[in-house]
């Protein structure tokens, strides 16, 4: 295998319902990756884009091609990927093995999304088609719920009262809100930065035991990432950000999960992979923008990554083991929840963020000191998809 | 090849308060719901079964932000549920109030029974869903 670098990031900033269309939004990113890898649309030989919900959301069935053609790469070919909110991740990691497999030396991967232009009510019929239609959705099954019912198992499964866990889950959404609040690309810029364990305590209930700020908020937004293969990034750049590691990995519906809940078994298996991949331990991750679409999200994720013992993550947000300057830093940019989380575009904008990371680019707030290994960790569903990049500052 | 139980034959027999299951002839796991392969061993020999609809909750929530188009529906529990026979299904936990219900619910032996999710202009159809009541 070729070694595989990202040369070039874009993000638009993530934000509520706006008007913008999400080829627009993508041409967008996709202009500020061209800049940051100092490259021209003849330059790319194949277009990925995750994408979930354009068909509900603006009528846009198959945008990647349009896409392709409004940013100027004529008739090259153009993927879609539909994995939910892993989407942008497997076009990214199918990107990266097809370059380091000699099939082509330059793509651009991202996505787009207009996630919150739907609305709360169609957001989430929406959103729950990620669950399974026949054996779940009858009985009235949201995103939200799906990760509720996993934070009362978590409750039972490690013996921690469900009002303790509450003030754990409380924590990790302080911590995100203070990331993304001095963030300018994310959702949240300016907003949150002073909540407060009771703040998020006293908001209204959306599925027990998840309060509205234990949920990411709905999304608009896209990302892009040009990755090149290593002849090309030495060519191009003496400061290359190099991928190392990518797993991916797929499950069934929830119940059938059950051997595992609350761990997401294909998490286990995408990290496993993609830590053998690049030779790293968890250990040596010195930062990840994991997929915290809530707050409880955020503390099974860390303990399957390997970064903490299985019902001890809540503790560690609690002492800061968790944030810049703990065992390790989770979502310095804010995280999917106060980033945001414009499901199409979620993967290219985890990518965007550690290589800001690694490259000492972040916002000064969220910096990583000496930053580098980087990963990412995107969930798609009810655990049915899982993709984990590994990145590596190359210098 | 032929789908050894398809949703419709699933919700059918829902809809009578019969819980449909498979059994594997290869390794004797039990799946539902009702797959092409054993969940356990991945062979195609698996046949239909009739399951008891009784077990324990395993998790809950209370829904109080539905999609559109079950609003009126809102606020309701989703349960997890371990059948007696050893797979996990999901339904509604009817009988207990959204609002107040508790982690002690989970461990509770429970009794099936069903609803009919009659379809939106997404979901091809409507989908029998259990209904579960503590006993
Ligand atoms: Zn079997």
């Amino acid at each position: 295998m070729r070694k595989v670098a990202v040369l070039g990031v874009g993000v638009t900033k993530f934000t509520g319902a706006q008007e913008k269309t999400g080829v627009e939004l993508f041409a967008e990113a996709a202009g500020d990756a061209f800049l940051d890898a100092r490259m021209k649309p003849k330059d790319i030989q194949a277009l990925f884009i995750g994408n979930v919900l354009g068909d509900f959301s603006e009528g846009q069935g198959m945008p990647q091609c349009l896409a392709a053609e409004n940013i100027g790469c004529f008739n090259i070919p153009a993927n879609r990927y539909e994995g939910a909110c892993a989407s942008g991740s497997m076009a990214i990691r199918d990107a990266f093995l097809l370059i380091a497999n000699g099939a082509y030396d330059v793509i651009m991967a991202g996505g787009l999304e207009r996630a919150a232009t739907m609305g709360t009510p169609l957001a989430t019929r929406t959103f729950a088609m990620f669950s399974d239609a026949r054996y779940e959705y009858p009985a009235g099954i949201t995103f939200p719920a799906v990760f509720a019912l996993l934070a009362h198992l978590y409750s039972d499964k490690y013996k921690i009262p469900v009002d303790r866990l509450r003030e754990q889950m409380a924590r990790v959404s302080i911590q995100a809100c203070k990331h993304g609040s001095v963030n300018p690309k994310a959702q949240f810029f300016g907003k949150y930065g002073d909540l407060t364990i009771d703040k998020v305590l006293k908001a209204f209930v959306v599925a027990s035991p998840l309060g509205l700020h234990d949920c990411c908020p709905f999304s608009d937004g896209a990302s892009s990432v040009i990755l090149v293969s290593e002849d090309i990034a030495k060519r191009m750049t003496d400061k290359p950000i190099w991928i190392t590691g990518a797993g991916q990995a797929s499950s069934g519906t929830l119940s059938n999960q059950k051997a595992y809940l609350p761990r997401i078994y294909a998490r286990e298996v995408a990290s496993k992979q993609a830590y053998a991949m690049a030779g790293i331990k968890p250990d040596d991750v010195d930062l990840i923008e994991l997929h915290d679409c809530f707050s409880i999200a955020s503390i099974i994720a860390s303990e399957s990554l390997g970064f903490f013992d299985y019902g001890k993550a809540g503790e560690a947000w609690e002492k800061g083991q968790a944030d810049i300057g703990g065992k390790i830093a989770i979502c310095p940019s804010g995280g999917l929840k106060a980033k945001g989380h414009p499901i199409g575009a979620t993967g290219g904008g985890q990518v965007y963020e550690v290589v800001k990371q690694l490259r000492g680019e972040a916002i000064p707030a969220n910096q990583v000191p000496n930053a580098k290994i980087g990963m990412t960790d995107t969930l798609g569903g009810e655990g049915g998809t899982l993709v984990n990049l590994i990145l590596e500052k190359g210098y | 090849m032929n789908y050894p139980l398809t949703f419709k034959q699933y919700s059918d027999a829902l809809k009578e308060d019969r819980l449909m299951g498979l059994k594997c002839k290869v390794c004797g796991s039990i799946t539902v719901p009702p797959k092409m392969a054993c969940r356990n061993c991945a062979s195609f020999e698996i046949e239909p079964m009739a399951m008891k609809g009784t077990g324990k909750i395993r998790t809950y929530t209370s829904v109080f932000v539905p999609s559109e188009g079950r609003e009126t529906e809102c606020p309701y529990i989703i349960a997890m549920v371990e059948l007696d026979e050893g797979p996990w299904i999901m339904g509604n936990l009817k009988g207990v109030t959204p609002a107040s219900a508790g982690l002690d619910v989970i461990g509770k032996s429970v009794k099936m029974g069903h609803e009919v999710f009659p379809g939106d202009k997404y979901s091809a159809g409507e989908g029998a869903r259990p209904v579960f009541t503590i006993v």
